[in-house]
């Protein structure tokens, strides 16, 4: 294996951590304010769809980001009208987003489309394109004709899309206004004892709908990424359980934004590597493809089996605010 | 107009449905004063503070503050009028640091940064000023409860409030740490702060308060000076009638042996935690084990209540011998063979909180024929015989589709007492009865127990409070270190022998 081969995988890896990263943080802004969010899924989907169907109709992938983000806010805003507002069990309604969502998507695809509920085939002007840095070089041949540096810069750093950077942008911005604002100290506290936020006379409903709202948008951005970056169109289940391995990976990550990047490149990570060595033939055996692939899922049970040690979650998370004495 | 009182209500009414929890109460309080609050559980006394704190709108009245009537609609109101409140369960975000708390909700701006370098130096000062001395970078889960208290009190003088409410300040507080609390206090009402206290312990009213007022059963019965009074008087007045602060009981008359314990071992965690425990109790007789809690005495109680098994030992129920290893040993069993068990801890034990009064009523007796109609239970009929026993154990409120966890602590208690002993069991067990109860109710369940025995009934009494060992038992047995030390008749002892005791000193040793 070549260094550039393992560049190449790395920046698969980029590619495929995306997602996980905007769902993560959807799911870390959300269960900081102690909700709980297993609909990160659905929210997806349903921005993947939709920005990619009306990315398709208007011919812009900008409008089309922006649709998916309004798809999943509305389902957000479900979420916290059931969750906060009516004081439902998260859970409940986290699973009826799912549900609703893949139906929903499939549903309308196919009315608008009429191709087995798929959006058509993206043009190029309704994608993401792959931005390439100042300097790099794009072709394979150019690229292994540079110094090790140049080939990080080439392969790794540069030739992603927009949403690829604006996704790790969103780390550090999400660590500093969590930990350096005001809005910030508040949320983390109404995850961890609403009643102290309440008492300080500051709207608990208020924090805590402000959070699924960023979640909202964290999601809908993710969901554009699925099918209008990593791929061109909608695709039924395209999301194939990412919202899940994003909320593994925020227990990895403790609920942390920086822990969170680690843990999203990690899951990235064995995608990457699944997808791209489908046989590996070790002696006699050969480890089949399907193994490969169903790696970020067994390192999911892995993680979720308690292998990372403690994780202590937001202590309010997932119970309704009632107020008391 | 600096003789105005700080805090004037006028007329204050609040029902929460059919209960009236305040009912047109008046009440003045002067500036630099400590006023006391003393009234039953359920008296509302919480209420009409959740009221001045803007967490509940009065239904009829007036709110004047420093003179001038006051909207309280919400906290941040009350915030802004200067009123802070220090409430019995701690509002503190645990995981975050001293500073994090006191500026929540009381930041200067957007970034944190410089509302935390101000909010270090003015702790400074208010530390310094009243002795209030707090790591301001301590996470709050690792102070003790009394520093987390400081730092209540911290958050009000950060939010300049100059009237002070703290709700029950010292049931979670060691006396050393109530004993600083009120030094603090005495410094605040220096420095011209107005405190409320409310409690329920006399002793603190006296000490430290210049005035109080009574409440009973939502309304205020009087305000007197607290120079011009007794605890006594202010127990008279709480409960509407004379109380008797020492239970009243005639010699035991004890009959057969009712229940033998022999060489009682029981192991938890590892730990031997009941070393060879023996004692037996008679019918018509109480007997009370004292002791620090965590010596055994609540293995004790699991063990004969049947929610744990033993390790060795026999015990013997009217001389026939009762399962403590096998299937058998559970509270089912032990129900239907006459044993109450009235748990040490009501909330997790004795109740199912979010459940309703009847329902709580029936639990353990729920196979009772009268409480099932064919397969079904009979809820009308449960509901009529919770309905009964509140009447006859004076629950208050008396309504049984009131969840357990809405009634005062008493009332929580009563309806486990009722549950237990209405059946008149052969043999009660009893943990903490009176914990966290007021004097009232403690007088009501005193009197329960006593009159269980008169009925010739045989009772085991364990209690963390020397005084009611002392004044309701017949014979003592102190524990220590999962073994009893000694046996003594209370007539022939006294607190200072059993303490000794109690740290497993016995006269041979000592």
């Amino acid at each position: 294996m070549d260094f550039l081969t393992i560049l190449q995988i790395l920046d698969s890896t980029v590619r495929l951590a995306t997602p996980l990263l905007l769902a993560c943080l959807a799911g870390l802004w959300s269960e900081r304010a102690g909700i709980f969010d297993i609909g990160l899924e659905g929210k997806m989907l349903i921005a993947a769809f939709f920005a990619a169907a009306i990315a398709y109709t208007s011919g812009s992938v900008w409008v089309g980001l922006f649709a998916g983000i309004a798809a999943s806010m509305v389902l957000a805003v479900l979420h916290g009208l059931a969750s906060i507002t009516f004081r439902g069990n998260q859970l409940i309604s986290g699973v009826a987003i799912n549900f609703l969502a893949a139906g929903l998507a499939v549903v309308i695809a196919q009315t608008w489309f009429a191709q087995g509920g798929r959006t058509p085939q993206l043009p190029s002007e309704a994608r993401f394109a792959n931005i390439e840095l100042p300097g790099a070089a794009t072709r394979i041949r150019d690229i292994a004709q540079q110094g090790p540096l140049g080939q990080i810069y080439s392969e790794l750093i540069s030739g992603h899309s927009i949403l690829v950077y604006l996704a790790l942008a969103c780390v550090p911005l999400t660590w500093w206004v969590l930990y350096r604002t005001r809005f910030g100290l508040r949320l983390r506290a109404v995850g961890e004892n609403p009643a102290a936020v309440d008492t300080a006379g500051i709207s608990v409903m208020g924090l805590r709908f402000a959070a699924v709202m960023i979640a909202g948008v964290l999601c809908g951005i993710a969901g554009a990424y699925l099918s209008t970056a990593l791929s061109s169109g909608f695709v039924k289940d395209m999301s194939a359980g990412r919202g899940f391995i994003a909320l593994a990976a925020l227990i990895f990550a403790k609920w942390r934004p920086w822990y969170a990047l680690s843990a999203c490149l990690l899951f990235g990570f064995f995608d990457a590597v699944g997808n791209r060595y489908q046989n590996i033939q070790l002696g006699d055996f050969i480890v089949p493809v399907q193994f490969m692939q169903a790696l970020p899922y067994i390192l999911v049970v892995i993680v979720l089996a308690g292998l990372v040690g403690k994780a202590i979650p937001p202590r309010a998370g997932g119970e309704p605010y009632v107020k008391e004495r | 107009m600096s003789d105005a009182p700080a805090i004037e209500l006028r007329g204050i009414s609040k029902a929460f449905g059919p209960v009236q929890a305040n009912r047109d109460i008046s009440l003045s309080v002067a500036r630099g004063t400590i006023h006391g609050i003393v009234g039953e559980n359920g008296a509302g006394k919480s209420t009409l503070m959740s009221i001045l704190y803007g967490f509940y709108k009065a239904d009829r009245g007036e709110i004047w503050i420093n003179g001038a009537p006051t909207q309280i609609p919400d906290s941040q109101a009350a915030i802004r009028a200067g009123i802070g409140m220090v409430h019995q369960h701690f509002k503190l975000v645990e995981n975050f640091t001293v500073l994090e708390n006191v500026i929540l909700g009381a930041e200067d701006g957007a970034m944190l940064r410089p509302s935390l370098a101000k909010a270090r130096k003015l702790l400074g000062d208010l530390s310094e000023e009243y002795g209030l001395k707090v790591d301001p970078d301590a996470v709050i889960e690792d102070l003790s409860v009394g520093h987390q208290q400081r730092v209540e009190i911290l958050k009000q003088l950060y939010r300049h409030a100059d009237i002070l409410i703290l709700d029950e300040p010292t049931g979670v507080l060691t006396p050393a740490e109530a004993d600083q609390l009120f030094r603090i206090l005495e410094r605040l009402r220096a420095e011209g702060k107005t405190i409320i206290l409310i409690t329920h312990k006399l002793r603190e009213i006296m000490e430290i308060t210049d005035t109080v007022s009574v409440m009973r059963r939502g309304e205020m019965t009087n305000t007197v000076k607290t120079a011009e009074t007794s605890p006594a008087e202010l127990a008279e007045m709480m409960v509407g009638r004379k109380v008797l602060l020492q239970v009243d009981k005639t010699q035991a008359q004890p009959g057969e042996v009712v229940l033998k314990v022999e060489n009682l071992r029981v192991l938890r965690g590892g730990v031997e935690r009941l070393k060879g425990v023996s004692f037996e109790i008679r019918r018509g007789e109480i007997l009370g084990i004292a002791g620090v809690a965590g010596n055994g005495q609540t293995e004790l109680l699991e063990v004969l209540g049947g929610m744990i098994t033993a390790q060795g030992g026999t015990v013997q129920l009217f001389g026939a011998p009762l399962d403590i290893t096998g299937r058998m040993a559970n509270g089912q069993t032990r129900r239907a063979m006459g044993i109450g068990h009235v748990p040490e801890d009501r909330q997790t034990e004795g109740l199912i909180m979010p459940f309703e009064a009847w329902e709580n009523v029936a639990f353990g007796y729920h196979a009772d024929p009268k409480f099932r109609a064919g397969a079904l239970m009979d809820n009308a009929a449960i509901k009529a015989d919770c309905a009964d026993k509140m009447a006859r154990y004076d629950v208050r409120p008396p309504n049984p589709r009131l969840p357990a966890r809405n009634f005062s602590g008493g009332n929580q208690q009563k309806i486990v007492v009722a549950r237990e002993m209405d059946r008149a069991p052969d043999l009660l067990l009893v943990g903490q009865p009176t914990r966290g109860v007021d004097i009232g109710a403690i007088e009501f369940i005193h009197k329960q127990i006593i009159a269980l025995r008169d009925q010739g009934k045989a009772i085991l009494l364990v209690s963390v409070e020397l005084d009611e060992i002392m004044g309701l038992s017949d014979r003592i047995a102190v524990m220590f270190d999962g073994q009893i030390m000694g046996e003594r008749l209370p007539q022939d002892t006294d607190q200072n022998a059993l303490g000794l005791l109690m740290a497993g000193v016995t006269e041979g040793a000592a």
